[in-house]
């Protein structure tokens, strides 16, 4: 996984909250069993709709997103995180995230930064007043600054240390995998087998 | 210390402590996969040289993307015949049991764990999929993954995970009579908001959850997922240990014997600390149904479409009269007066045999209100053999409605069961989503009862409305 430092690039305000992973991609579009090109099932239902803010040819860069609470709702599928990765999105900005889309992201690389209810709302008005505009989101010192908005953001420590680092979960725990086995020989003999 | 039963099953799996800001590494007990989430993370395995750890611990059944009809020809869909095709080619090779299409136990993953015994209290279950709190009605600690997670399952049998915090939901008293598991939770989702049990194990507990069959349990915990939460669990006790007892991968003679002496240490100590706790009182409650779409947007069935002007919470608001344009609703409206094109009964929700017994005595003998759509879809092949050997399926059949086999079907689109653009359904499933039953469709998540008595009536009902 690539490490991450420091991201700067065109910040696009997504004014709805509670936008579920159904509408970050439908359902369809989990037919597909690669992982990648997942890019025109982002938010797919509203992509028709031409009012739509993420329509506007200014936001076709967009590397960061600032949305409304309750971010990625809904199912577990980690398609939403590879079609905001695929579209171009580095960084999703929220107020609150659903906790599988947050975990999910941390595993893909794609950084969720928390703020408050207020500066999200800074932000929108700053990205309604200047379209276009870039986000700069500094993981190590966990700072967004956008204009004259300069703000923290929170994010799980462990999952900052390993995007910075740019460590991968399997990787990590294939070191333990000596404890592993020897959970495994404490284990009840009873314990349900799918296989017999 | 005192711990609470969510605790104890995590104590319970540590296999590594994690210090300061690392996670425990938490030991899976079961391992359960489907076709949508797998297919990515069997390619990461074979990229980097893995095999699946622990085969027999793990199982895939096919339900997402399986039609409901003419299931023994190929499926029509080339991609969705190409993902179970996938499924099938990587159990073979990784040595993964399969229950694939035709098999007696292929159905929705989440009916198949308890119905074969697999799913048993205190265990640690995940799934790349965000129902798999059902299994907490067993009083496992089950929660939903992701598909890198599922990849890391698979290579290692474990999850490096934080601890989740612990919220008590007490419901006193018992549920009135007509009132079910399902419109308890609707009722607890519109109380603590789809984002309220973010974060939390849920643990549902109080004399109507006491009183609960292992069934309307499971109907509960699968919801917990739409009011946030990562898990929710409900203590083991008799009710559980006899639904468990005689199916197929429970424990057997000694072994029982051992396994429920440990269930019985289980239970939340009572001195145990919960970070939190809400208080309901069932007396109270009534059928429930949603307005709008998303799980926390619902009302009494008896009650009005609600004014969003009346939301004091800008947010609420405004997300109220959004659901209302796309649900072509007017404030003021009687549920009751709201008439819907389809019903589906099924899903992980209320998919299961008692969910189809409940049904069919309310529709038995009467017939469904002109032009209108009723499909039944048991939860899984089994749960269908059983209702076709209690006549259940005559019953649907003779009152105009479709008889299915089994998988998620309408619950959503993402096979060929789906509403059209602009129909509106009532749905014993999970998620009234924009868009969920098929683009544009509309849903009113409601209780089996609540579904059938629509059938007949044809629009929003209960029992009580046919005299019952
Ligand atoms: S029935 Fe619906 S909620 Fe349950 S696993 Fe299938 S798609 Fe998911």
């Amino acid at each position: 996984m690539e490490a991450f430092k420091t991201h700067t690039g065109i910040g696009a305000p997504l004014r709805r909250s509670n936008v579920d992973t159904d509408q970050i991609i439908p359902a369809e579009y989990l037919k597909r069993i690669t992982r990648h090109g997942y890019e025109d099932g982002l938010f797919k239902a509203w992509r028709d709709d031409e009012s739509f803010v993420m329509n506007h040819p200014i936001y076709k860069n967009a590397t960061v997103l600032v949305a409304g609470a309750e971010f990625g709702t809904g199912s577990s599928r980690e398609h939403a995180v590879w079609a905001l990765m695929d579209y171009g999105f580095k960084v999703v900005i929220s107020p609150r995230f659903a906790d599988i889309f947050r975990g999910n992201s941390g595993k893909g690389g794609l950084l969720t930064a928390q703020v408050s209810d207020e500066v999200t709302e800074q932000l929108w008005a700053y990205l309604e007043q200047s379209p276009g505009a870039e986000i700069t989101v500094d993981l190590p010192t966990q700072t967004i600054t956008a204009g004259a908005i300069s703000a923290s953001f929170e994010i799980d420590p462990y999952v900052k240390w390993r995007l910075v680092e740019g460590l991968d979960d399997i990787g990590i725990t294939m070191q333990q995998l000596e404890q592993i086995t020897s959970f495994e020989h404490s284990r009840a003999a009873w314990r349900p087998k799918t296989l017999s | 210390m005192a711990k609470t039963l969510s605790e104890k099953v995590w104590d319970a799996h540590v296999v590594a402590q994690g210090e300061g800001d690392t996670p425990d590494l938490l030991y899976v007990d079961l391992h359960l996969i489907h076709e949508v989430t797998s297919p990515q993370a069997f390619d990461g395995l074979r990229a980097a040289g893995r095999k699946v750890r622990r085969p027999d611990l793990t199982v895939a059944t096919e339900d997402h993307n399986v039609p409901t009809l003419n299931i023994d020809k190929p499926i029509a869909d080339p991609i969705s015949r190409a993902q179970v095709e996938a499924l099938r080619t990587n159990c073979d090779e990784f040595g993964v049991p399969r229950y694939s299409l035709g098999h007696a136990e292929q159905g929705i993953v989440h009916v198949v764990g308890p119905q074969t015994g697999l799913t048993q209290p205190g265990m640690t279950i995940v799934c790349g999929d965000s129902h798999t709190s059902t299994h907490g009605a067993f009083g496992a600690l089950a929660f939903g993954i992701g598909t890198s997670e599922v990849e890391h399952v698979l290579a290692t049998q474990t999850l490096p995970l934080k601890k989740f915090k612990t919220m008590a939901v007490t419901v006193n008293n018992q549920l009135p009579a007509g009132v079910t598991a399902k419109d308890l939770i609707l009722t607890i989702i519109a109380k603590i908001g789809t984002g309220g049990g973010q974060g939390y194990v849920l643990e549902y507990r109080g004399e109507a959850v006491r009183n609960l069959s292992m069934e309307g349990r499971m109907t509960m915990c699968n919801m917990s997922i739409e009011g946030g939460a990562r898990a929710g669990m409900i203590a083991p006790d008799e009710t559980t240990f006899a639904y468990i007892q005689g199916k197929d991968r429970a424990p057997k003679g000694k072994d029982w014997d051992e396994a429920v002496a440990y269930w019985r240490t289980l239970p939340t100590d009572a001195d145990a600390k919960f970070d939190h706790e809400v208080i309901l009182d069932a007396s109270t409650l009534s059928p429930f149904v949603t307005w709008g779409t998303n799980p926390g947007q619902g009302v009494p069935l008896s009650a009005v479409v609600p004014d969003p002007a009346d939301f004091s919470d800008p947010v609420e608001r405004t997300a109220a009269e959004r659901a209302l344009v796309y649900m072509d609703l007017t404030p003021g409206t009687k549920l009751k007066d709201i008439f819907v094109d389809t019903v589906f009964l099924g899903s992980c929700t209320n998919g299961r045999i008692e969910d189809l017994r409940a049904a069919a005595s309310i529709i038995e003998g009467n017939k469904l209100a002109n032009n209108l759509k009723m499909i039944v879809v048991p939860g899984s092949a089994r749960v269908r053999l059983q209702a076709e050997s209690e006549g259940l399926d005559k019953v649907f059949v003779a009152a105009g409605a479709e008889w299915r086999n089994a998988g998620c079907s309408m619950c959503l689109g993402m096979n060929p069961d789906k509403l059209s653009s602009g129909e509106r359904a009532a749905s014993t499933s999970n998620r009234n989503f924009e868009g969920r039953q098929g683009p544009g469709g509309r849903t009113h998540l409601v209780s089996p009862q609540v579904a059938a008595a629509t059938a007949l009536l044809g629009h929003l009902a209960e029992p009580k409305d046919l005299g019952m």
